[in-house]
């Protein structure tokens, strides 16, 4: 369910802007509306998540209604509409995955975070969710972190410990 | 060595740039299609390579691209599957982080023989940094005049671009990708019309799989006739194979299709036998939609003789006793893993996938992740294994696209050929809680050759 946050207002920067405006000359005359995912990406990239202001620039700025964003917005798994840690992990919880270890990879994340899925750490530095299949299955388990979206392979505790502790110094 | 015709150069330090694809013969297809042959004639040779769509359903490639309506005036397009979100299947990726313009070039000789001038390769979002390395590799192509107007002065002009997913594996779905395209939901469209005739903006669209459109490259170069001699039968050509689970070697293999499975399985040019010296229980052959098997008929058909990496045989029996090649997203199971939990695993992804458009697909996998949930965890019935056969049935043929199937599938096979795992589950809650059921009873009478040899 799509949560409207209380939020600052927002106001894309021009470098931003013209992101926009070169993805959305990727699609023919009349078809913009194409750039919307894209653009939505370029947003979650710049602020951390989508809120309901920035969804509504977004619309103005592509000329169609608010809810044709919010609508795409809370279909898709990648897009977060709640502030989140600066760090989200993202571990494959699906099957492939699990045959190899990836519920103990996630149980030990758990631990060593301190809190639950979908919550964030009191330092706003981390959180954590499971995700399905990231099409990395020889290699897992296996979790992302955006918006780069790199990945970590072969996981067992230990290099969790090791991600962790370098992601903190960063 | 097995013949090599989309990963020979694989390891070749630097093949992801332009200069040493090249050198390796890169960009020959482009060439040899814009210069000496008519878009039809491309269609012509696909035609007779016998290609089928390696994104799942195995669909006859050049009869597809036969089938796009070419009204005059309308754009037509060709749009890339690179979504791969079937739990088991990571090739495409593969192939994308590594080789690049291998799908580039497919994408540009493909484009030529549909007569379509701006084309969009669809990658799922999260595969950013493959995203990243096509964008490279279509800016290099651009660069050395194989994209954009009148390419190697031959009066084709293409565009080409890489479009985001948001994160849905329901997008891999032909329709509900073109939808996605469009920046909408990915809700499947209701078909006919097909894509063929009204795709993306309505107009007369192919869809094809990221292999399927690597493999035109090696069919233009060699010719559809030498391409068809490679394989087995109906099943022409090479075909890449995610290997996965308790494998000694799990990772991405390309195969001569007609390889015994009991080959790729336990021979050391493979996945090298089951890791930890442990025995196989079970195999999903074709991605987390196809019917799981147990190992007896994994490696042979219900007559005894070995069963082959092919989509004939690995659908030999129907799905009494077979299963289906789908994406090639090979899932080995060892003696120690539960059955139940993987089917409880994966009727949540199916659950957690569903668009929610139909009803037996939207309430279906909710009820049957439930169902396997409690039966999983020790609050089972018995009552509740029939249940899970009824409700795969319902939602079988009964929805608009075919996740309901797929999420029907696994279910449904599990159950016929591990049901004493499941009653087991039932009649002993807390000991299935502590321990597994481990290997099917018919799994043992298998004598593998190969792995006494080894
Ligand atoms: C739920 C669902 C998911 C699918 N996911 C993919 C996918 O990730 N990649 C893909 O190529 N085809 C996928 N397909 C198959 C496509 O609908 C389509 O058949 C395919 O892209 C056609 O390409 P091909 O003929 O080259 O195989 C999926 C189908 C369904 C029903
Ligand atoms: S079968 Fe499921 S995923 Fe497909 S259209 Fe219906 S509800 Fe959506
Ligand atoms: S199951 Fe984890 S990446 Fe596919």
């Amino acid at each position: 369910m799509l949560k409207v946050e209380e939020t600052q207002p927002v106001e894309f920067s021009p470098a931003l802007k013209a992101k926009f405006a070169e993805i959305s000359s990727r699609y023919p005359e009349g078809k913009q509306k194409s750039a919307l995912l894209p653009i939505l990406h370029e947003v979650q990239a710049e602020l951390g998540w989508l809120s309901a202001n920035a969804m509504d620039q977004v619309a103005a700025w592509l000329k169609i209604e608010p809810i044709e964003v919010y609508e795409v917005a809370s279909f898709y798994s990648m897009y977060f509409l709640r502030p989140q840690g600066k760090y989200v992990l993202e571990v494959c919880r699906t099957g492939p995955c699990c045959l190899v270890g990836a519920e103990k990879v996630m149980a030990h994340i758990e631990h060593k975070l301190g809190v639950k899925e979908n919550e964030v750490t009191a330092d706003g530095l981390f959180s954590w969710r499971g995700v399905e299949c990231l099409a990395a299955c020889g290699f897992g388990p296996v979790l992302q972190i955006g918006p780069e979206y790199t990945f970590y392979e072969n996981l067992d505790e230990q290099k969790v410990d090791t991600l962790l502790e370098e992601l903190r110094k960063k | 060595m097995a013949r090599k015709l989309l990963l020979e150069h694989i390891n070749v330090p630097g093949i992801n740039t332009l200069d040493v694809y090249r050198q390796k013969g890169g960009y020959r297809s482009v060439e040899k299609a814009l210069k000496t042959l008519s878009p039809d004639d491309v269609v012509e040779e696909v035609k007779k390579s016998g290609l089928r769509g390696r994104g799942g359903a195995g669909f006859p490639t050049g009869m597809k691209w036969s089938f796009l309506a070419k009204p005059e005036g309308v754009a037509r397009y060709l749009v890339c599957n690179a979504d791969e979100s079937e739990p088991g299947t990571f090739k495409d990726r593969y192939l994308m982080t590594h080789i690049p313009h291998a799908l580039i070039e497919g994408m540009i000789v493909s484009s030529y023989a549909l007569g379509a001038k701006t084309s969009y390769i669809y990658v799922r979002g999260e595969m950013m940094p493959q995203i990243r390395i096509l964008e490279k590799a279509i800016a290099e192509a651009k660069n050395a005049g194989f994209l954009g107007k009148n390419i190697l002065g031959s009066g084709y002009d293409l565009e080409l671009y890489v479009q985001p997913g948001g994160g849905a594996y329901i997008c891999g779905e032909e329709t509900a990708l073109l939808e996605s395209l469009e920046g909408k939901r990915g809700n499947p469209r209701i078909k006919p019309p097909f894509p063929a005739i009204a795709g993306l903006y309505g107009c007369p669209t192919v869809v094809n799989n990221v292999e399927s459109i690597a493999a035109v490259v090696p069919i233009i170069n060699d010719g559809g006739e030498e391409y068809a001699k490679v394989g087995i039968g109906r099943s022409t050509g090479t075909k890449l194979i995610s290997a996965s689970g308790n494998l000694v070697r799990p990772g991405v293999y390309e195969i001569e299709l007609g390889l015994p499975v009991e080959e790729f399985i336990y021979s050391d040019e493979y996945c090298g036998g089951i890791a930890n010296g442990k025995r196989l229980k079970a195999t999903v052959a074709g991605g987390s939609s196809v019917p799981v098997l147990p190992a007896n008929l994994t490696l042979k058909l219900a007559n005894g003789d070995p069963r082959l990496m092919s989509y004939e045989s690995l659908s030999e029996g129907g799905f009494a006793t077979g299963t289906m090649m789908g994406s090639g997203g090979f899932i080995a199971f060892d003696e120690d893993q539960c059955i139940v939990r993987n089917t409880w695993n994966f009727s949540r992804f199916y659950h957690h996938e569903s668009c929610g458009q139909c009803s037996p697909c939207r309430e279906g996998t909710g009820w049957m992740e439930k169902v396997l949930h409690r039966i999983e965890h020790g609050h089972g019935k018995m009552s509740d294994i029939d249940l899970l056969v009824d409700v795969s049935k319902k939602i079988e043929g009964n929805t608009i696209c075919p996740l309901g199937d797929a999420a029907a599938w696994p279910v449904a096979s599990a159950i016929r050929h591990f049901r004493d795992e499941f009653e087991w589950h039932v009649r002993e809650p807390q000991k299935s809680q502590q321990t597994n059921y481990g290997i099917a009873r018919y799994a043992e009478p298998i004598v593998s050759g190969l792995k006494q040899e080894n």
